[in-house]
């Protein structure tokens, strides 16, 4: 009996075969791409969506949770307002329904080379698009058969860019489905703070398969921000793939708060050697919210320091996932790396599910992982409540307090205070 | 009718009776000193009165001021007036004693109806508070009791306590852990807060407290009842004699 047997093709992926063979001549992108397509398409229809017995997937099981695939969102109409962070000044850059809007955005900084991606694509012979860390992945193979727009964005070596780069991912219209790709290119010596946005309409059943490419350069100093304020009905699956030269100092935050269903994949490679890195997140969630958060991260190179740090609150019967795992490669001796995990869970009904794992083929390294789920602390509420503090206000000091722990990772004071603020309002919204 | 009224209170904490029928009067303004052997159900009356879930009450009632307050959660208790210095103060990480102090001073005011304090007012008195009490403005930056000493734990509940300004004080073992320097620290600024509209419920293990708090009246507390009541006397005659006496008559 043949190994890769498998089952029925679901409506979900024979959409996307038929969604492909429809639009192949259609999409955007010359023969190199074209190629990449097709042979993203093919390794997509071998394996189909991934599914609870992919270990990798285990608790987000597309083939299950994604019931169709929405037709290509066509691009949006006449100008809208482009979401930022409450209080941070950022230069955004709209990639809306998938597509990078010009009209929408603002004019970028001079120290910085914006292009189209597929005028990137043509013109940039040096990068190859797609050879991150993550780019085996299913996910990402259906993010290249389909994607349908976005930008390259290069920090010259040694620029200081002062405000950050906001790349505001915005759905508008009736619902349907996304591939925006983008490639973040920080050269040697340069530093970036650099926004990642995900919003959409609530009610709005639309899908999102997102794809950021980031490279940092030797000495390059980048802050990474992820905020996804999706509506309650959106699904999407960003991944981000990142490879890390020398002495570096990256930090990576991704903060969930909207979604029916969000899986936020990490892939990082710490390339070569002295690399600092925080990779952190903090998800709030209720109702029937299903958020993943799911990081490889491979030290391929030896004197890399490396913390994960990762704060869920699960109200109602929402689940939140951690899966990390760190690869610590034979020769990369005198890693330091630590991951902890943390879920609060406010109500009987929500779940909490973590999975650390230690890959170590070096002898001479320091890594530790700890997870934890729990409800809130009956002995420090009681406390708060005995000082004449009511229950609702007893709570929420002391889960922003457990959030506070893993948003004090954001450097930027601006992004972080207006993370506190959301996670604030959506206390507030809590009831 | 006196201030504090515990009527025949009976309570079960996981299905262990604690406390047997106690009964207890604490007059306006007076200083009421509660002492008793390990296990007489003296931490329990202090939760009891403070409003801690687990602690279920089976029989009797707890009037303040004539309004029953069992029924009471643990915030209403205390903008009624009553404050539980705790005996072991939780570090609360990532709540920043300011904000703490300021959210529970202002939540008090709100369920009386009162304005909430300025900020310039607020900071003042915490200044003056925690001047008198020798806590450094560095602790008033760190989350509440995070990293604090057993003794600066203790001085920080008595902060909180001038600053709230309770009609009623239970202080739970506040020598526990104390070295002598540090007992006089918090006996000072207990007796700074003596008044004729404060009540207080010291309750202690050992007579060393008293010295320095000196109560009006002595209550002996043994297998969760009130077995011997008396004046300051009483305290030093069970420091000569023990408690030995008393768990015997009570069981």
């Amino acid at each position: 009996m043949s190994a890769d047997v498998r089952a029925m093709k679901t409506p979900a992926e024979q959409a996307l075969s038929s969604a492909f063979a429809a639009a192949r001549g259609k999409l955007p992108g010359k023969g190199a791409v074209t190629a990449l397509r097709d042979d993203a398409f093919r390794r997509f229809d071998a394996s189909g969506l991934p599914h609870r017995r992919i270990e990798e997937w285990k608790y987000t099981d597309l083939r299950a949770l994604m019931r169709e695939a929405k037709p290509l969102a066509e691009p949006a109409g006449s100008k809208g307002v482009v979401p930022g962070l409450s209080g941070v000044s950022a230069t955004q850059i709209a990639i809306v329904n998938g597509r990078y809007e010009p009209g929408w955005s603002d004019a970028a900084d001079p120290a910085i080379v914006l292009t189209e991606l597929f005028a990137f694509a043509g013109e940039d012979t040096h990068y190859r698009l797609g050879n991150v860390p993550g780019k085996d992945d299913i996910a990402v193979s259906l993010n290249t058969a389909f994607m349908t727009g976005g930008v390259a964005i290069r920090v010259k070596k040694d620029a200081r860019i002062s405000k950050p780069i906001q790349l505001a991912h915005i759905f508008s219209g009736p619902a349907a489905a996304t591939y925006p790709r983008c490639v973040v290119i920080v050269e040697k010596g340069a530093q970036l703070t650099l926004i990642e946005s995900f919003d959409g309409p609530s009610g709005a059943d639309y899908q999102v398969n997102s794809v950021l490419e980031l490279v940092i350069g030797e000495g390059a100093q980048v802050d990474h921000i992820k905020v996804g304020r999706d509506g309650d009905a959106a699904l999407r699956v960003s991944t981000l793939g990142v490879t890390v030269d020398a002495k570096a100092n990256y930090r990576d935050f991704v903060f969930t708060t909207g979604g029916a269903v969000v899986r936020n994949q990490t892939f990082v490679r710490f390339a070569r050697e002295g690399t600092d890195a925080s990779i952190s997140g903090a998800t709030l969630i209720k109702g029937r919210q299903h958020v993943d958060n799911t990081l490889v991260i491979e030290h391929a190179a030896g004197h890399c320091t490396s913390r994960e740090r990762f704060r869920s609150v699960l109200d109602g019967e929402s689940r939140g996932i951690f899966q990390g795992k760190i690869v610590v490669e034979p020769h990369a001796q005198k890693t330091d790396a630590k991951m902890a995990s943390h879920a609060l869970l406010l109500s009987d009904e929500a779940e909490a599910d973590n999975k650390p794992e230690l890959e170590i083929f070096a002898d001479d390294v320091q890594c530790g992982h700890g997870a934890t789920a729990g409800a809130l602390d009956s002995s420090l509420k009681f406390y708060l409540m005995s000082r004449g503090i009511p229950e609702n206000e007893a709570e929420a000091l002391l889960i922003q307090a457990f959030v506070g722990d893993a948003i004090e990772e954001v450097a930027n004071e601006g992004i972080r205070e207006a993370l506190m603020q959301a996670a604030i309002n959506w206390l507030n919204t809590r009831g | 009718m006196s201030f504090l009224e515990v009527k025949n209170l009976h309570v079960e904490v996981e299905d262990k009776k604690i406390l047997n029928g106690l009964t207890l009067s604490v007059e306006k303004g007076q200083v009421a000193a509660i002492m008793g052997p390990n296990g007489s159900g003296k931490s329990t009356l202090a939760y009891v009165l403070a409003g801690k879930d687990n602690y279920k009450v089976t029989e009797g009632e707890v009037l303040l001021n004539g309004d029953n307050i069992l029924k009471m959660s643990p915030d209403e208790r205390a903008a009624k007036g009553i404050f539980l210095a705790f005996q072991y103060p939780v570090e609360v990480p990532g709540v920043a004693t300011m904000t703490f102090l300021r959210t529970a001073l202002n939540a008090q005011r709100k369920t009386r109806g009162e304005a909430e304090v300025s900020t310039p007012e607020f900071m003042k008195l915490v200044r003056d508070t925690a001047s008198h009490l020798g806590i450094s403005q560095d602790m008033l930056r760190r989350a509440v009791n995070v990293g604090f000493s057993g003794g600066e734990k203790k001085r920080n509940e008595i902060l909180q306590m001038a600053i709230l300004q309770p009609t009623l004080a239970v202080l739970d073992e506040t020598d526990s852990g104390l070295d002598i320097d540090a007992l006089k620290i918090v006996a000072d600024g207990v007796n700074r807060l003596r008044s004729p509209e404060r009540s207080m419920v010291v309750i202690t293990h050992y007579q060393r407290l008293l010295n320095y708090i000196v109560p009006d009246v002595v209550h002996v507390l043994a297998n969760g009842r009130v077995v011997k009541s008396g004046g300051k006397e009483l305290a030093l005659e069970l420091e000569a004699k023990g408690y030995a006496q008393f768990q015997g008559e009570a069981a």
